[in-house]
């Protein structure tokens, strides 16, 4: 006598998808869904840097991103970009640049210095959106650019209405 | 005429590094944000800063969204003679502002 599948049969487990297969598709599924916009954002923030060197190798070091770990409020967060240079004719900082992960724009500021600038060390004040990563790049007047990588922690976001 | 703030020294040593800095009253607005009506407020910002010593471009910053309202920047230059520093900063909705300060130089 044929009876309809039950529970408990386990000819029913070898023949339609099993609970385990289902749960495992649902759990990759929502991990691709979350990690995706993170991902993107990173590569965001990695284009704008390559960008900004014009495809030229952009290497880690002689630049300092000075900024609190734990931000209290993103509207204001005082920063100072400091690079290690003598800053002579024959060697100075042309320009800095820092870029953000999350913010609805990935500029933050780009500053030009001139050749009697005297002293490499750029401050100013920005906003953050949320928890992430800044970059501070720096070009050196032979052409190289140099970089800092830093996270910071935001527990008051700048502009929370307009974020979703 | 927006409210300026600038802070730097009136005499130096020739050769010495003297530090700049500047603040302006905007508001920055991002272009981002909507307003109390729920519609997007339009963008404001000043996008671009320099500073002219006698005439010689020493500094110059491109400011986006990121950068605070009141708009801050902390930058140095060497005491090479004396005369004036022009600071402009300029923005949207044709903003432009020019502020002069006078720097001795001393031997």
């Amino acid at each position: 006598m044929r009876h309809p599948p039950h529970r408990s049969d386990l000819n029913y487990l070898g023949t339609t998808p099993s609970r385990r297969q289902l749960v495992m598709a649902g759990t990759g599924l929502a991990a691709w869904v979350m990690l995706r916009p993170a991902l993107a954002a990173t590569d965001d923030l990695a284009a704008a840097v390559s960008g900004y060197a014009g495809g030229a190798a952009v290497t880690t070091g002689k630049v300092k991103l000075d900024i609190a770990e734990l931000v209290d409020n993103g509207n204001v967060v005082p920063i100072t970009v400091t690079v290690d240079s003598p800053m002579t004719a024959a060697n100075h900082v042309r320009a800095i640049a820092v870029f953000n992960e999350k913010n609805p724009q990935r500029d933050v500021a780009k500053f030009t210095l001139g050749p009697s600038y005297g002293k490499a060390q750029v401050s100013t004040r920005i906003r953050l959106a949320t928890t992430q990563q800044l970059v501070a790049v720096a070009q050196m007047s032979d052409g190289s650019f140099w970089s800092h990588t830093v996270d910071v922690i935001v527990t008051l976001a700048a502009c929370i209405e307009g974020d979703t | 005429m927006a409210r300026t703030l600038i802070n730097a020294p009136a005499t130096a040593k020739r050769g010495e590094v003297i530090e700049i800095r500047a603040t302006i009253g905007h508001p920055m607005e991002t272009g981002f944000r909507p307003g109390d009506d729920g519609k997007i407020l339009p963008r404001n910002l000043i996008k671009r800063f320099s500073c002219r010593y006698n005439g010689e471009l020493v500094f110059s910053a491109e400011l986006f969204s990121a950068v605070a309202a009141n708009p801050y920047l902390a930058f140095h230059t060497v005491a090479l003679e004396s005369g004036t520093l022009a600071l402009t900063w300029e923005g949207d909705n044709a903003f432009t502002q020019t502020e002069s300060l006078t720097l001795t130089v001393t031997a």
